[in-house]
Order: structure tokens, then C-alpha cells, then sequence
């Protein structure tokens, strides 16, 4: 048998899972169970009857649940089936989701957060028999303190949006114990920054007032000096922004604020490049946040349940939610005094798993791995840049021979206008050879854009991998430009028509509607 | 069956080839100069993009260049509606032709043209129609032109195959071409046209609510007009952004005009400069202006009525400018600019100013 | 160089200093310092942070959280009766095997053609607890059931126009809070009393605090306290005819036998769907949920991602997508406050799609007459120890009951700390959030307690009160 040539990194025979499979009403077959639930025992039937009889009429339910009836190994092999129809980090190269910080979640984590000291306690229970939980909660704080310079945290907002609007929160709380709530009503931010830096604080009323950068990339400055008064309530900041590019003086933007009375919010979702090299509390920062399920490796899980962690210096400690977590020299315990709290931001302590295996990722590290990991994600995202920009049809703008920190927005605006292939169109392509590309990037002022972050994560091979893909199908913009119109091939699906999802008659959000919708007619 | 006008104008595009900046009655010396036709090629372009729904499209156009041979070339359904041959066609058959297709009913309108034939295409069919235009001529200001012809086909398609279609106004400009050929840009506002656009592309899955353009509009207006302080004067500048302003009030306005308010109500409409400085006079007044899209004009593009003299008696602390983020964004990072013909005062104007984008949203952005 | 690096990590592929020392010199540096040669010398860490040295190997990692984990009393070292927004139910075997799948662990952002297994799933998971709750509109998971129910409020408020919300005085102390803060300082909210011996909520009140200012009443059915609440049509009549909505909290593990809110005049339903598969953990089991009818108008408030099932280019083809992204109505201008979306618990919506896919109707029906059962035996057992009294009102309940033990003489802390050294986790004591009932403490029975289980808990509490 010939051996295969691997010479081609690109892989041309790739073809994504398809089962076809139905809608799971469809597998419904009346008489079929999935488990079966337990009963109560007879004696105590005997005892109180029916229990369901002493419902009232009005609240007694008069029809069952319009439910599918499946026995367990076809529900089990319909989900397992969708699963392998759905691209997760742990199968692809995953490069393509930039500002996404995707890496790899480490296996034995997720097995640590199967045991019963785990899942099976209830976030009541008392003090005394949660102390290993509150140690690790306990622990996880004080390592964010020493990663960002900040003197406490909180783990109660569960995503990184979440812990935007606690830090809007936060901010309101500050201003309102020194009576100047009211006349403090500007948040600045940057156009490069997350849009939930703008979105959070203007839920918590603030009108939002939005800096460009300058010719290189940075918020400028001058602008920025334009509009910082005694009515900056604050100043959030993603650094680096989703260019990847540093903001070298962003001191003197922080110094200005606090000059002005107001305070800065450092979004630290982009931190994965810095840990150990800089941090929070130098760049003059009163809190920040981490997004434990992207920096701090606990998996992305579709879209949560997810961490974003909460600190504040220790002017600010007296207004965040309670209860923190402390420490009394003999046990742990979970502190309400928190004199001017902002209330609560999640029910309970947080997502204490993602807390847990976010806690096992650093103590896997130490200071010097996480040192490593800052290192290597800016070195792969630096190779990939380098490797990218020497293609004709690649550019990006901004800061021209520095170095990027976590990821590049790269352009394909020159590819576009050459070959009418557009970056969506990439990304469909993308998909035939088992790579996510995503170019949804808000605020869209960088034309065709490309974001890619590698991480720690990949290897070389990986990197190269990756890059030889894109390659590959940049020259297929040149060479056949049409083969994009239908992309992707080798997909779960083709081209999605998305026609009806903008119109109330014909949207369909559920299966009962799209039977109302489509099939009752 | 889906029905699409096609006007092409046969000779957009000949001046730029020979140097002559426009072809505005300048045919003769471009075809003397050796210039040969741009637009059809560039027709066909865009209509290839067309080619999967081709049996499902009608294409009513006019006779020979002026869109049949193209639509025929393609191999499309054709219907053409006047027949003329035994000419040249000329910029009054380009407002006839689309003064025509608009009475066919059709979906949309493609054309191939440049600035100028746009100016014709919004003389004919206002904002009663769907329009795409195809880039072949020498000046393209207008925005109601795709970036390359094979987007116009493409952003087409997408249109027709919607069956909920998204439209958005954008400026119809033109400059005064004897002008530029001497170096003097004098860019007008000349009206709106509507084009459709693909919000798919404006969304940020992972952030929530971005608005539609003409959502923001109206956040803007929201704003503007939740600030608004009794007994002042405001100067309403013209534009499709200034616009919801008034309609939100109730108030009669002149979309290419000046308006000017004061407590809500009408002062008067549609102001020359004199009457804005005899209006204005000693009061206090603010003046809301947005800039010209695509280009950054704060002043003196399309809005010549606001000379230096009424800026300097409103005072620059006074001007209040709004632009959807749509709009920054088309500018690519280009600055503001302002030309009010007063250069020094121009200077004095340059700086940052903060603009409003959006219901209690602000952009700072930089004049030059 | 004060600072080291961690080499030939295993997370860290490129930690090995051979390729390390190929990639710099493809990109024209010298050593990994000068790729932060970008960030100003002054702020740059100077030496390693303070933080405990890694662990030489996965095994030790391993022995050291195992060892911090079993310090913990799980709900299987003891026998739990918490409950209060946390609810310990069974959870089926192919839950958590369809939950630790590594395709769905660690997806994320993808779009439908890679990661059509996900939109799939979460487009069913929509459709699954749309028949539970009797409505055609159901959101990908927000954080909890809290944020379910400010979000609610919020669009009640954007929807009407107005800036006040009613809520019972029963409701969640916690739960509030959360409410309360995403909600300010756009929306007031203002309390109802309940009616001291039912729980239920007192119309009188209510007619006499709603008005014209009253974006919408929310209550909870069951409620926080346990009881059902009977008059949902009542509350709902209410409400509607100051032209405000009804918006309903609920547990669903009750839906099997209860009547969906959607029949008695909610206008959106929401509540948290960690009873439907999801383990406790230590409270991060929590995804909230919202429903709606299917009208623009409610839809286009959704601040939450909507899948859709949409057509491909291909015929006898299903794809997904976002329905109605662009979603931004005049409404939100009027509130100020425009919401903001992100990651929030995707995992726990397949987890509960699983979980009802399993359950059937039938599967809901039994578990609902169980808790119904198990619960009333516990209320009717309790009841016959001196002094204490089983439920504090005289309603039905389902799953969770006030046990009143004010005439015990006794404390709930001290109870409490009694049932803990007998390895029972007692209810959550209310003394503190509702000083009202002194001292009650809020017991929750659900299927996985047996009969054994019941009896265990009431001899304790016997022995504890009488000693």
C-alpha cells in the first residue's frame, strides 16, 4: 500500500460529520421512555394518595406535555450524532475564532468537576461542609490578585458581559457614595474595544462616548483629552484591543481620568498575552476583569456556563457584591459585610466549577507557566502574522513592523477587490477543510476583516497547518473564483437561506411553530 | 417572476481613460482622444451575478447599449421598451428610460453609470424605487454605487432572493464638472436614493442590539431632541440624517434645505444665508449638521446656506453634529472636513468635536 | 532576566526551546523578551508573580483537588433537603454523557456550517421547553433564572413604556437582589403583600398599588415559598387591564403537572432550568429561561440569541440561523437602557433539551406526582411532631414548604446545626430574608428522596425539637 504524502498540510479530503438527522419530534414513537422516574413508595400512596388530586382545577394541568417518546439509546444516538456535527476546540485547529480565546481545557479538569465534592453540593450548605469549595474560591482569589494587581475579586458574574455591567455597577456605586452620581453620567470608551464595554454601562444608564484611533491604531489621545471632564464617570478599555495592538500610553489615559475624578475599567478579555508581563494595577487601572472560560482555559461549553471575574482595588472592595469569600486564619467563610455592595450580579457564589478548574489550570502552571503561555500565545500570534503578511492579498492596519499581543485583525480588502471573494466567503470555505474562521467583527470599520488568535495552544505544525489552509484558499480566490459562490461542500449543511428570519410570518424559533408555520397551512 | 429595470449609460466612464475628469458634454473629445466605452463590460459583470435566477427574472430595459445588448448577451428574458436605433442615446433618454421602467413596476433598478447618470436616475425615480448602481463612470461620490460591479450583481441577487429586502436612502452627490476639470471640487448634494443593503453583515452575533441605519437615525433624533432647550433657535441642516428630527416633531422640513426651529415649531423653511442671518441675528442658536456620507463635509458641500458668517454667529460650541456610526464608518477614517470658503476660519474650526451616534451615544471625532 | 518560563509544558506545544528558537527567528527576534517590546518598561512585572509553584504532573495536580474537593459533604455523604433556587433532582446518566461530549464542551462561537450540531440542538432545546410552557417562542439560556426574570421586567418595561414593576413580597430575597440591580436605575420596583395564612398573593393589594405606571406584575409559580398560587388568571386580569403584561416565574419540574403559566394569562414565562439535568454544583447548575408568544413585538425585545430553522441551498435540507438579529425596536430608545448579550449557559440548554427528550410526557407527569407525593408525606409527617408545623400555609404545595417551628422554642440555626451532626442538611432558614414567619426554614423533597429518606429527616427533627 503507498503511503500517504503529507507534503500538502491542507487537508483536501476533510468532510465534516452529516447524519441528516431529524428533528427530535420526529423520532417520537408513542409508548417509548428515555429513564424512568422514581415512584413514590406505596406506603406513602397509601398515605396521601394521588398527590396531583389536590391541585386545584385551575392549576392542574389538563393535557400531558407535548413531549417526544424516545427509549434512551436513540435520544443517546440523535445527541451523540448532533455532537459530531458541532466543531469543538478538542477537534479543530482553533485559530479561526479571534477575540475568542479559545484553548485547550485541559481533560483532567473537567474529571475533577464530575466528583461528588463537586456537583453534588448545594451552594447553602453550611460553611463547615463546604471548606474545601470556599478554599479553592479563596485560593482562585488570591491568585487573580497577584495576576492583576487588583486586592479583591469576585466570581459571581458569569461571562464576561456580565462582569462589564458589575464594573458599571461598581462605578455607580462609587460615584453615588461620593454624591456625584448624578453629574458623572459619560463612560469613554474606545472603538476597538469590546461592544459590551459600551453596551453594560449604557443598560446602567450611561451615555456612552466612543474614541477612534489614531493613524497607528492607538485611541487617540488628543481625542481623548477633548472629552474627559468632571463628567467621566469612567473610562472602559480593552488592552490590547481586538487589533491585538498595545495602547503604550495608556498610563497617561488613566492618569487623566483619575486627574478628572473618574475611574478605569480595565476589560481584561484580551489578557491571555500578558499574564506575568504586565498588569492591571501598573497600567493604573481601579478594577478589571477575566473571562476564567477563555483566558483561564475552562471550556467555552457553546456558549456558557462561563466566569467572568471581577477585581477591584481596595478602595472600591466595600461596593462589591457580596458575600466574598474570606478567610479567618482557621476557616473559611463566606462574608456579607460589605458595607455599600452593588447587590447581588448572579444568584449563589458564581459557576463554581468554572471557578474550580480554572483554579486546577493555574496550579498546573504556576507563575512560570503562566508566564509561558503569555509568551508563546504572543510568539504564535507574531509567527502567524509574519507568515500572513508576506501573502500579497493580506494586510493589516495599523502600527506597521511592531509586534501584536493576543491576536491580528488582518484586512482582505485586497483580496476582495481582486478576486470579488469576500472574507464571508473565506469563511464558508474555511469550513470544507475542518477550520473555524470567523469574520463577524463588530464595529466593522476594518474592511474584510480576519481575526485570528492562536494562543498557547497550537504548535508550530498546527500554525502552519492553519496558514497553509488560508493558502490554499486564497489562491482558489484567484484561480476559481466562482467555486466560492456555493461553499461550503463538506459541511453539515449548505448555504443557509436566511430569507425567513427577519420576517414575523415566516421566522420559526420552535418546531410547533414551524409546524404551525409551514405545515398546517 | 422578479422584474429588473436596466438602464446602462453607454458612455460613463470615457473621460477618465483619456484624462478628462468626467464626460459630461465632453463625448466628442473623449471619443476623439481614442476612449472607448466602459459601462457595457461592466454591465454584463454585474449581470452575470444574476445568472442563478436567471429563469426566474425579467430584465425591462431600452434599446441596444443602452441595456438590451448586455441583458441579451447574458441570455436573459428580456423586455425592451422603446426601440429607438437610429441614435446615439443621451442623458435625456437615461431619465426617460428610468422615468419609464419605474411606471413597468419593476423590483429593482440596475444601472451602470457614474455620478452623473445617478443625478439622472434620482431626477426620474426619486425614492420610489430600489436602485443598484453599477460603477462605470470616471467620478463615483455617490454611495448609491457597489464597490466593483460584480457586488452590485451580487448585492442584487441578494435582494431579490430576500423575501423581506432591507433598504437603506444614501446620497445622490454630483460635483459641477466644468469646476473640477479646473481644479475647483464643488461637490452637491443632490438628493437620496434608496439602495438595499445586507444587514447580515452589520451584525456583531456576539454583541446584541446593533442598530439598522435607520434605527440609529431615529436614536439620534431621540437624542437630539430630548436636549432640546426652550427658546433657542435650531438650524436644521439638511440631509436624510437631520431629517427624523423633524419628522419626530411634526414638523414641515426641506430635506436639501435649511430649516429653522425654535420651541418646537417651525420659524420657517428652506432658508437662504441672508434670511438665516436676519433670523438668527442676536439670538441664541445652535446649529445640528450632519456630514456629507462618504466624504466627511461638515460644511460647504451641500450646504452652502451655512456660510462662516452664520457658523460664527452661532458659535462653534453651538453646532451640534450627528451622523449614524453607519456613516463613520463609510468614512474609512477619513477626518471631517469643512470648506466654507473663509480659510482661516476654516482652521479655527479644526479640533475635535464630539458627535452624537446614537441615543445617549458619542463619538469624538477630529475635523481637519 | 528575573523572569522564567515553564518549558516543554504539556498544554504549551511551542514551549519546547528548539521550535521556540525557529519561530523567533523566522520573525527577526532574538528571545521571546523583545516579542513585548510594545509594553512600556515601567509597568512591565520585573520577576515571576507570587503565585504557588505548578505541580510536577497531571497525578499530583490530580491528589491535590481531589484531596481539596473531598473536604466538601456532598448531597451524597448526606442527606439534603436545600433547596431555595437550587434544587437536587435526578439527573439521567446520558445528561452528563451528552454534556461532557468534547464537541459541545469546548465549541463556541461557530457558525451554523461547522457548528451545526449546536444550533441544532439548542433550536430543540427552544422547541422542547416550548411545549412544557405552552408557548412558540423560547430563548438560548441566559445566566439564571434571576437574569430571566430582570430581563422579563426589562422588556415588560420597554414594551409599555413604563418604569414599574410589581413583585410579590414572597419572592426570592437573592433572586431580587439580582433583579434589582440589573434593573436600576431604570425600573421601581415595589412589593405585594401575600396573604399571611394561604401565601397567596393579596389581589386587594395589588388592585390597589398597580396603576397606569406598572410595566408589568411578576409573580412565582410555585411560588419561592412553595405553594402554588391559584389565582394566576386573577393576577393576570389585573394586570392586563392597566394595560400592563404578566410575566411568571416557574420551576419546570413542576409543568409536568401544572398548568403552564401561558393558560392562565402570562404574557412571558420565564424561571431556571437546572432541575431539568443539571447537578447542583455548588449553584453553578443554574440557565434561566424565556418564553413568549409569537408576536413581533415580543420578539423583537429579546436581548437573548433566537435559533430558527431556516432552508438551505439544498432541497430536503434543515439549516439554522439567528432570527431577527437586527433586532432594535424605537422601544429600547424610550427605557435608556439597550441590553447587551454574550456568553451566557448554552450548555446547560442542551443539557435540559437532553433531559426533557428523555423524560417524555410521561416521564414529566410521573416526576411532578412523585415530588407531589413525596412532599405532602413530609408536610403530613412533620406536622405530627410536637410543635412544629409541616407548612406554614394552608395551600398546596409542590416540591418546597415553609416548616414553621416557632412553636418548638427553637432556633432554625440551632436545629440546623442538630440535623448537620446527624448528617442531614435541613431547609435554609427563612428567619433572616422573612423575619415575618420567625423561625421557619424552607425544606425541599423532590423524586430522589425515599420514604426512608422522609422518615430519617422526621425522627431527627423529633428528636431535636423534643430534646
Amino acid at each position: 500500500m503507498k503511503r500517504i504524502d503529507r507534503s500538502l498540510k491542507v487537508r483536501t479530503g476533510f468532510h465534516q460529520a452529516k447524519w441528516d438527522e431529524p428533528i427530535i419530534f420526529e423520532l417520537s414513537k408513542k409508548g417509548e421512555r428515555g429513564v424512568l422516574v422514581p415512584q413514590a413508595d406505596d406506603e406513602i400512596t397509601k398515605e396521601v394518595g394521588d398527590g396531583v388530586s389536590k391541585i386545584s382545577s385551575s392549576m392542574l394541568r389538563k393535557e400531558a406535555v407535548n413531549l417526544p417518546e424516545i427509549s434512551q439509546s436513540r435520544v443517546l444516538r440523535h445527541y451523540v450524532r448532533l455532537s459530531q456535527e458541532t466543531l469543538g476546540a478538542d477537534v479543530n485547529i482553533e485559530i479561526g475564532q479571534g477575540t475568542c480565546t479559545v484553548k485547550y481545557s485541559p481533560k483532567v479538569n473537567e474529571q475533577l468537576g464530575k466528583l461528588p465534592g463537586m456537583a453534588e453540593i448545594h451552594p447553602l450548605q453550611d460553611e463547615s461542609t463546604v471548606q474545601g469549595m470556599l478554599e479553592i474560591i479563596y485560593e482562585t482569589d488570591l491568585a487573580m490578585r497577584e495576576i492583576s494587581g487588583m486586592d479583591r475579586f469576585s466570581f459571581q458574574p458569569s461571562g464576561g458581559s456580565q462582569a462589564i455591567m458589575a464594573m458599571a455597577s461598581l462605578v455607580r456605586a462609587y460615584h453615588e457614595a461620593n454624591g456625584e452620581v448624578d453629574q458623572r453620567d459619560e463612560i469613554i470608551t474606545t472603538i476597538y474595544s469590546h461592544p459590551s464595554d459600551a453596551a453594560a454601562p449604557a443598560l446602567k444608564g450611561y451615555k456612552i462616548i466612543y474614541i477612534h484611533p489614531d493613524k497607528d491604531g492607538y485611541p487617540d489621545y488628543e481625542a481623548f483629552k477633548s472629552v474627559v471632564s468632571e463628567k467621566t464617570a469612567a473610562f472602559f478599555v480593552a488592552n490590547p484591543e481586538d487589533t491585538g495592538v498595545y495602547n503604550t500610553k495608556v498610563q497617561e489615559f488613566t492618569e487623566l481620568v483619575h486627574k478628572n475624578g473618574g475611574l478605569c475599567c480595565y476589560d481584561q478579555a484580551n489578557a491571555n498575552g500578558l499574564l506575568g508581563v504586565t498588569r492591571a494595577k501598573e497600567a493604573g487601572f481601579d478594577m478589571c476583569h477575566f473571562n476564567l472560560h477563555k483566558t483561564f482555559s475552562t471550556p467555552h461549553g457553546c456558549g456558557g456556563p462561563a466566569t467572568g471575574a471581577v477585581g477591584v482595588t481596595k478602595e472600591l472592595e466595600k461596593f462589591m457584591p457580596a458575600p466574598l469569600i474570606d478567610f479567618d486564619g482557621e476557616k473559611y467563610y463566606l462574608n456579607y459585610d460589605v458595607p455599600n455592595s452593588i447587590g447581588k450580579i448572579r444568584s449563589f457564589n458564581g459557576v463554581a466549577p468554572v471557578i474550580m478548574k480554572a483554579y486546577a489550570w493555574i496550579r498546573s502552571l504556576g507563575a512560570e507557566g503562566l508566564y509561558e503561555v503569555a509568551k508563546i500565545a504572543v510568539l504564535n500570534n507574531n509567527y502567524m502574522f509574519k507568515k500572513l503578511m508576506e501573502l500579497d492579498c493580506v494586510d493589516a492596519p495599523y502600527i506597521e513592523g511592531k509586534q501584536r499581543i493576543e491576536q491580528v485583525r488582518y484586512t482582505l480588502e485586497k483580496l476582495a477587490k481582486d478576486t470579488g471573494v469576500t472574507t464571508g466567503d473565506i469563511q464558508r470555505r474555511m469550513m470544507d477543510f475542518g477550520m473555524h474562521y470567523w469574520c463577524s467583527h463588530h464595529p466593522y470599520y476594518i474592511p474584510e476583516p480576519m481575526t485570528l488568535e492562536p494562543t498557547e495552544t497550537p504548535s508550530k505544525e498546527d500554525l502552519d497547518e492553519y496558514i497553509e489552509t488560508l493558502k490554499y484558499i486564497f489562491n482558489e480566490a484567484y484561480e476559481t473564483p466562482d467555486k466560492f459562490e456555493n461553499a461550503p461542500f463538506a459541511s453539515s449543511c449548505h448555504q443557509v437561506d436566511e430569507s425567513n428570519m427577519d420576517d414575523p410570518e415566516k421566522w420559526a424559533i420552535t418546531w410547533r411553530s414551524y409546524l404551525k408555520k409551514y405545515t398546517e397551512k | 417572476m422578479k422584474r429588473i429595470g436596466l438602464i446602462v449609460n453607454p458612455i460613463a466612464g470615457m473621460g477618465g481613460r483619456v484624462g478628462l475628469k468626467g464626460t459630461d458634454g465632453v463625448v466628442d473629445k473623449a471619443r476623439a482622444l481614442g476612449a472607448f466605452p466602459q459601462a457595457p463590460n461592466r454591465a454584463i459583470s454585474a449581470l452575470k451575478a444574476l445568472m442563478e435566477i436567471k429563469d426566474h427574472i425579467e430584465i425591462v430595459t431600452y434599446f441596444g447599449e443602452m441595456g438590451e445588448n448586455e441583458a441579451k448577451e447574458c441570455g436573459f428574458k428580456i423586455k425592451v421598451i422603446s426601440t429607438i436605433k437610429d441614435r446615439e442615446s443621451n442623458q435625456q433618454d437615461t431619465i426617460e428610460a428610468a422615468k419609464r421602467i419605474l411606471e413597468e413596476k419593476v423590483d429593482l433598478l440596475l444601472f451602470a453609470g457614474g455620478d452623473g447618470t445617478a443625478r439622472d436616475i434620482y431626477n426620474a425615480v426619486g425614492e420610489n424605487l430600489a436602485v443598484v448602481g453599477i460603477p462605470a463612470g470616471v467620478k463615483i461620490h455617490s454611495a448609491v454605487y457597489a464597490s466593483s460591479p460584480k457586488k452590485a450583481g451580487e448585492l442584487a441577487l441578494l435582494y431579490l432572493k430576500r423575501n423581506v429586502s432591507k433598504v437603506k436612502e444614501v446620497e445622490v452627490m454630483d460635483i459641477d464638472e466644468d469646476a473640477f476639470r479646473k481644479g475647483i471640487v464643488n461637490t452637491r448634494l443632490y438628493g437620496y436614493l434608496k439602495i438595499p443593503y445586507d444587514p447580515k453583515f452589520l451584525q456583531g452575533k456576539k454583541s446584541g442590539s446593533i442598530m439598522n441605519d435607520e434605527g440609529a437615525q431615529r436614536a439620534i433624533a431621540l437624542d437630539v431632541i430630548n436636549h432640546m432647550k426652550e427658546d433657542v433657535l435650531y438650524i436644521i441642516g439638511p440631509g436624510s440624517t437631520t431629517r427624523p428630527i423633524m419628522q419626530a416633531l411634526g414638523l414641515r422640513y426641506t430635506l436639501l434645505g435649511v430649516d429653522l426651529i425654535c420651541n418646537r415649531k417651525v420659524v420657517k423653511n428652506d432658508l437662504t444665508e441672508k434670511e438665516l442671518l436676519k433670523e438668527i441675528s442676536d439670538k441664541v442658536c445652535k446649529l445640528i449638521i450632519t456630514p456629507i456620507g462618504g466624504q466627511g463635509y461638515l460644511f460647504g458641500r451641500g450646504n452652502q446656506q451655512i456660510s462662516s458668517e452664520v457658523i460664527k454667529k452661532v458659535g462653534k460650541e453651538n453646532i451640534i453634529v450627528i451622523a449614524s456610526n453607519h456613516k463613520i464608518r463609510e468614512l474609512s477614517g477619513k477626518h471631517f472636513l469643512v470648506d466654507t470658503g473663509d480659510e482661516e476660519f476654516d482652521i479655527s474650526l479644526r479640533g475635535y468635536v464630539r458627535v452624537t451616534t446614537g441615543y445617549r451615544e458619542q463619538i469624538v471625532y477630529k475635523i481637519d | 532576566m528575573a523572569i522564567q518560563g515553564f518549558k516543554n509544558h504539556p498544554y504549551i506545544p511551542n514551549s519546547v526551546v528548539e521550535v521556540q528558537e525557529e519561530m523567533l527567528k523566522e520573525i527577526g527576534l532574538n528571545n521571546l523578551e523583545e516579542l513585548h517590546a510594545e509594553i512600556p518598561e515601567e509597568i512591565k512585572l520585573k520577576e515571576n508573580m507570587n503565585l504557588p509553584k505548578a505541580f510536577k504532573s497531571e497525578y499530583e495536580l490530580r491528589r491535590y483537588m481531589e484531596g481539596l474537593l473531598s473536604k466538601n459533604k456532598s448531597c451524597k455523604d448526606y442527606l439534603n433537603f436545600l433547596g431555595a433556587g437550587c434544587w437536587q433532582h435526578y439527573v439521567p446518566a446520558v445528561c452528563d454523557e451528552i454534556n461532557s461530549r468534547g464537541e459541545f464542551l469546548t465549541a463556541y462561537g461557530g457558525e451554523p456550517y461547522n457548528d451545526f450540531g449546536r444550533f441544532q440542538t439548542l433550536f430543540e432545546y427552544q422547541s422542547l421547553v416550548a411545549e412544557l410552557v405552552d408557548m412558540d417562542v423560547v430563548n438560548v439560556p441566559t445566566m439564571d433564572w434571576a437574569q430571566a426574570a430582570a430581563t422579563a421586567v426589562r422588556m415588560a418595561a420597554r414594551m409599555t413604556g413604563r418604569k414599574e414593576a410589581l413583585v410579590p413580597k414572597s419572592i426570592d430575597t437573592e433572586r431580587y437582589l439580582v433583579m434589582k440591580n440589573y434593573c436600576s436605575p431604570d425600573i421601581k420596583f415595589i412589593e405585594v403583600n401575600y396573604d399571611e395564612k394561604t401565601g397567596q398573593l393579596n389581589l386587594n393589594d395589588l388592585k390597589e398599588k398597580i396603576s397606569d405606571k406598572t410595566a408589568c406584575v411578576y409573580i412565582e409559580n410555585p411560588s419561592f415559598l412553595g405553594f402554588i398560587e391559584d389565582h394566576g388568571r386573577e393576577i393576570a386580569h389585573i394586570a392586563h387591564a392597566v394595560d400592563a403584561l404578566s410575566v411568571v416565574g416557574v420551576d419546570p419540574s413542576s409543568l409536568g403537572v401544572l398548568t403552564p403559566p401561558s393558560q392562565y394569562g402570562a404574557d412571558i414565562i420565564c424561571g431556571d432550568l437546572q432541575p431539568l439535568g443539571m447537578h447542583m454544583n455548588y449553584g453553578g447548575g443554574q440557565a434561566g429561561f424565556m418564553a413568549t408568544r409569537d408576536e413581533e413585538k415580543f420578539v423583537m425585545e429579546f436581548p437573548s440569541r433566537l435559533f430558527g430553522i431556516a432552508k438551505t441551498s439544498v432541497e430536503g435540507e434543515y439549516g439554522f440561523s439567528d432570527v431577527a438579529y437586527d433586532r432594535t425596536s424605537f422601544g429600547h430608545l424610550r427605557e435608556g437602557g439597550k441590553e447587551y448579550v454574550g456568553t451566557q449557559s448554552a450548555l446547560w440548554g442542551i443539557t435540559a433539551g437532553v433531559y426533557l427528550s428523555l423524560m417524555g410526557p410521561t416521564g414529566m407527569w410521573e416526576l411532578g406526582q412523585t415530588i407531589m407525593q413525596n412532599s405532602q408525606y413530609a408536610i403530613k409527617r412533620l406536622d405530627q411532631i410536637k410543635g412544629v408545623k409541616g407548612s406554614k400555609f394552608d395551600t398546596v404545595n409542590f416540591k418546597e414548604f415553609a416548616v414553621d417551628f416557632n412553636e418548638t422554642g427553637k432556633t432554625v440555626e440551632e436545629i440546623n446545626k442538630k440535623l448537620l451532626d446527624k448528617g442531614i442538611f435541613g431547609g435554609k432558614d427563612l428567619s433572616k430574608d422573612f423575619p415575618q414567619l420567625g423561625e421557619s426554614a424552607l425544606y425541599c423533597v423532590t423524586e430522589i428522596h425515599t420514604k426512608d429518606d422522609i422518615d430519617r429527616l422526621v425522627s431527627a427533627i423529633a428528636e431535636v425539637v423534643e430534646s
